[in-house]
């Protein structure tokens, strides 16, 4: 390969690269136990395209946030994976819609959206 | 979401179920329960097992219940209790002693015909399982006196729904009532989203409510929501009762859900119970609340 081409061929990859970089969402883990999220507060940015990696510690959990209609089971052994949309600035409750013992009514937590 | 209305709405609005016949359309049990005026008490949440500060009576609030039930002048046709007879418990012979605890408890009344229904409390741990031992089943149906009532069960399944085999048994079972029959539905959780952000609706509720609309004669009386609602969605009314353990604020009135708390100098406040009385040839049910006496 002559190096006119090769470099052309680097800098196609190393754009590819950065194009990924950029785009790719950020991944927040947030813990389900009995009864509560951890993090309880999740802070994002507006516009921000982010995926929550959901995991059960203990047993089934839910995970729902009525005002974006975004819900999911959250199941222990495994990462459930929710990839919110750019959101407005603004607060977004979500709790757990998966019965879970005395204290599933107060499990709940919050993504706080940043300007 | 339909539009809350007062119970003297509803009286109005009810008026216009139309009226009642008997004919060869009437199943051979509904042939057997001609339609006949009746009034059945609706008794909800009581939680037995609960301990803490929203119910320092917490022991005798049932109690007091029962006693006032028995007190009525003449007996009601029928009991029903709308759910969460027991408060959770990881523990399964603890659930288990609590649902008999509470069955004797409830074998006070002088009331022989009890109809059962599950909370999440008593069920969604086990999938009903326990319930099923002390109640009997978390779903069925049955004629009284020209209305057909219906059992449905949203909570066995903890994500609290109705499930598709279920929903197919109820579009089945409606399917057989005449149109002129009125139809009561008998449940725990809301069955349209109420108040989602506390969990209070039905996961597939909407479901429901679509077979539920193909009848022009349906009423719900459910409980969960520990207060009174009286919402429409289309032409189908939901009703739900009053707790007898402890009051939960109004939808989204608080940031959480937290109970109301206990008043000592007005004690049992928000607490109580519903008698409901039908007249079957009008589609039409008065609601009389109770409340529990100090």
């Amino acid at each position: 390969m002559r190096p006119l081409a090769v470099t052309t061929a680097l800098l196609c990859l190393l754009g590819i690269a950065a194009s990924a970089a950029i785009s790719s969402p950020r991944h927040i883990p947030v813990k389900a136990t009995r009864f509560f999220y951890a993090p309880a507060v999740i802070v994002v940015k507006a516009g921000e395209t982010v995926v929550l990696d959901l995991t059960a510690l203990d047993r089934l959990h839910g995970f729902d946030i009525p005002d974006l209609h975004i819900r999911a089971d959250i199941l222990p052994g495994q990462v459930t994976e929710i990839r919110l949309p750019p959101l407005t600035a603004g607060t977004y409750d979500f709790h757990c819609d998966n019965f879970c013992g005395s204290g599933h009514e107060t499990m709940a937590a919050k993504i706080v959206v940043e300007d | 979401m339909g539009p809350n209305i007062s119970r003297r709405d509803f009286a109005r609005l009810s008026a216009f179920g139309g009226a009642v016949f008997a004919s060869g359309l009437w199943r051979g049990a509904e042939a057997a329960s001609p339609a006949e005026d009746f009034y059945f008490v609706q008794l909800s949440d009581l939680h037995w097992g609960f301990e803490g500060p929203p119910n320092p009576e917490a022991k005798t609030t049932l109690r007091r219940a029962i006693a006032a039930v028995n007190a009525m002048p003449k007996p009601p046709d029928f009991v029903v209790f709308t759910g969460d007879l027991t408060h959770t418990t990881d523990d399964d012979a603890e659930r288990r002693r609590r649902m008999a605890e509470v069955r004797t408890i409830i074998g006070d009344l002088n009331v022989r015909d009890i109809k059962f229904l599950a909370g999440e409390h008593d069920a969604s741990l086990d999938w009903g399982a326990a319930f099923k031992e002390y109640f009997g089943p978390t779903r069925y149906s049955f004629d009284h006196k020209g209305v057909h009532f219906i059992a449905v069960d949203n909570v066995s399944d903890p994500g609290g729904q109705i499930g598709k085999e279920q929903l197919d048994w109820l579009a089945a079972d409606l399917a057989h009532q005449a149109r002129t029959t009125p139809v009561v539905v008998l449940t725990h959780r809301p069955l349209f989203d109420l108040y989602p952000q506390w969990d209070w609706a039905t996961r597939d509720g909407a479901a429901a409510i679509e077979i539920l609309k193909t009848h022009p004669q349906v009423t719900v009386f459910y409980g969960h929501i520990h207060q009174e609602n009286h919402t429409m969605t289309g032409a189908i009314a939901h009703h739900s009762a009053k707790s007898l353990i402890f009051a939960l604020p109004a939808p989204g009135s608080t940031p959480k859900r937290t109970p109301v708390a206990w008043d000592p100098a007005e004690p049992f406040r928000g607490l109580g119970f519903r008698s409901i009385e039908a007249e079957p040839q009008k589609a039409k049910y008065e609601l009389y609340e109770m409340g529990i006496k100090a």
